[in-house]
């Protein structure tokens, strides 16, 4: 059996005296997506910025195809084939939009196959945009700039933040089909969201998270099936 | 103060010109040193209080150069490329352990080097004032433009500084490595996210802010003495200019620079004992009405 494309192992996380991971482990093989479910605060982010080399881990493993790239700097872990789409996006705003996906542009672990031409053709939103400041963009469209800056290194699994935080429901929806374009691809994608409708309209797999430990875990169809675990880790 | 005199050259054209071309090239030499130190400053967020001694240290390999070789052009590169090396040795020793420490931490350590690199300088050169002279190649009678009078060593040190400054411009505004770097100033973590060795882009950034300062430390020496601790005074003015121009703003450096070189050389004439103090007083004055300087965003 091969590694699973990202492998996380009893991961711990703080930031400075508050300890925020307490032991966090998932796999995700290839082509899936999971999505990493959990209220406000469960530890959704950090588990990301942590897998990420953001936040230092405190302790655990974190293997990206069967290779561990724990406490590396972020650049050696995105070259070990992971690709970030942060939080608050987080683009170069006084970068145009074809700027910040050369910043990106690299080959990786999956080759060389993504480049600025091919991201226009999957994102043709952004294409007519290309020579505009990043800053000047409208959230939707930071959005879909900053996952394609993320494909620009060609990572074997990306990981989204938060994807439709902020967004109006329509650009939502465009995010989905492009996280389903993205699956159809055969990209793995780990997915940290708190919208359960959005996850279970892209995710193959689902993780709740609470308190910093993962209590859940499962597919799409099990997690349909089980409405109290909806009910006592989701909803407010 | 001597204000008549400074009325009657810019009533003159022939002083004005040479006035115009003396000041433009003291200028450009001072926008070398003081680019490298906001590039260094908008990267890397390091104030580097040695980047005078780098320029000093510049100074000395061209004078060693230029005796072994006697080729200026040698001698320059020398300079440029010694110094360079120089501060990728003190960038990875001393100064990347320090990246986001408090600036008194930084001055510690940045003055640690200067002092260092001033025994050093004693060491090997002594701590007599030398002097190169304009090398025999390039002693040739002077242009005569509208009556004002342009040294022919004048003439090619603006030229040269001024190809130097093009080059720096193009490389940070029409590469993909500039790119990375001003992505780098704004967000680093972001950069190296994206899998941007970030490690080697600041030690390579720094490389290049501390051969601009060695570059500009060789093409002065002819018309410089040498002296260890020749480094001071030209920081003092590369902060000025930095200061300015806007902390981080090689644009706004530039503009600066030549601000500051037109008042040396119209200053000599018209208020020869106040020329320090008149650069104290425009520094305050853009201070006073643009916070942040000329072209800056990020106050110091």
């Amino acid at each position: 059996m091969t590694a699973p494309e990202l492998e996380v192992e009893r991961l711990e996380a703080a930031y400075g005296a508050s300890q925020v991971l307490f032991g966090v482990s998932l796999a995700v093989e290839r082509g899936e997506t999971l999505a990493l479910m959990g209220r406000n605060g469960a530890g959704k982010s950090s588990t990301l910025k942590a897998i990420m080399g953001l936040l230092r881990p405190r302790a655990g493993r974190v293997m990206v195809r069967g290779r561990e790239v724990t406490g590396l700097p972020p650049y050696r872990i995105a070259r070990a084939g992971l690709g970030f789409v942060p939080e608050d996006r987080q683009v170069f705003p006084e970068h145009t939009v074809e700027e910040n996906l050369e910043i990106a542009e690299r080959a990786g672990v999956a080759g060389r196959e993504w480049n600025a031409r091919r991201a226009f053709e999957v994102l043709p939103l952004l294409a007519p945009l290309r020579k505009r400041l990043a800053g000047r963009l409208s959230g939707g469209e930071q959005q879909m700039l900053t996952i394609a800056r993320s494909l620009m290194g060609n990572p074997a699994v990306m990981l989204l933040d938060e994807p439709s935080e902020g967004l109006a429901p329509l650009i939502v929806q465009q995010i989905a089909g492009l996280i389903r374009t993205l699956r159809e691809m055969g990209t793995t994608i780990v997915l940290a969201e708190q919208n359960s409708r959005f996850c279970l309209a892209v995710a193959t797999q689902v993780a709740v998270i609470d308190k910093g430990e993962i209590v859940w875990r499962g597919s799409v169809a099990q997690f349909r099936a089980e409405p109290e675990i909806q009910a006592r880790y989701l909803q407010v | 103060m001597e204000l008549t005199e400074l009325l009657e050259c810019v009533t003159a054209l022939s002083c004005v010109v040479t006035q115009v071309s003396a000041g433009l090239t003291i200028g450009m030499l001072l926008f070398l040193v003081a680019s490298g130190l906001t590039l260094i400053f908008g990267v890397l967020g390091l104030v580097n209080f040695a980047h005078g001694s780098f320029y000093m240290v510049g100074a000395y390999l061209a004078l060693a150069g230029y005796g072994a070789t006697g080729s200026f052009v040698a001698a320059t590169v020398l300079g440029a490329l010694g110094v360079a090396l120089l501060g990728l040795l003190c960038e990875r020793l001393l100064l990347s352990r320090i990246y986001g420490a408090d600036v008194l931490m930084q001055l510690l350590v940045c003055y640690a080097i200067v002092l260092i690199l001033d025994d050093v300088v004693k060491i090997v050169w002594g701590a007599d004032f030398l002097s190169m002279g304009v090398p025999d190649s390039l002693r040739k009678p002077p242009f005569v433009v509208a009556g004002g009078i342009v040294p022919y060593f004048y003439a090619i040190l603006f030229l040269v500084t001024a190809a130097i400054a093009a080059l720096l411009a193009w490389g940070m505004g029409r590469t993909k490595f500039g790119r990375t770097v001003r992505a780098a100033a704004v967000n680093p973590a972001m950069v190296s996210a994206l899998g941007v060795n970030t490690t080697a882009l600041y030690a390579i950034v720094f490389a290049i802010g501390a051969m601009l300062a060695g570059a500009a430390g060789a093409l002065s020496a002819p018309i410089r003495s040498v002296v260890p601790g020749a480094g001071v005074s030209i920081l003092i003015e590369s902060f000025i200019v930095t200061v300015i121009g806007g902390m981080g703003s090689i644009g706004g450096a530039l503009a600066a620079s030549l601000i500051i070189g037109l008042t040396r050389s119209f200053g000599s004439i018209g208020f020869p004992l106040f020329v320090e103090g008149m650069m104290f007083v425009i520094m305050a004055l853009v201070l006073l009405l643009r916070p942040s300087g000329l072209a800056g965003r990020r106050s110091p």
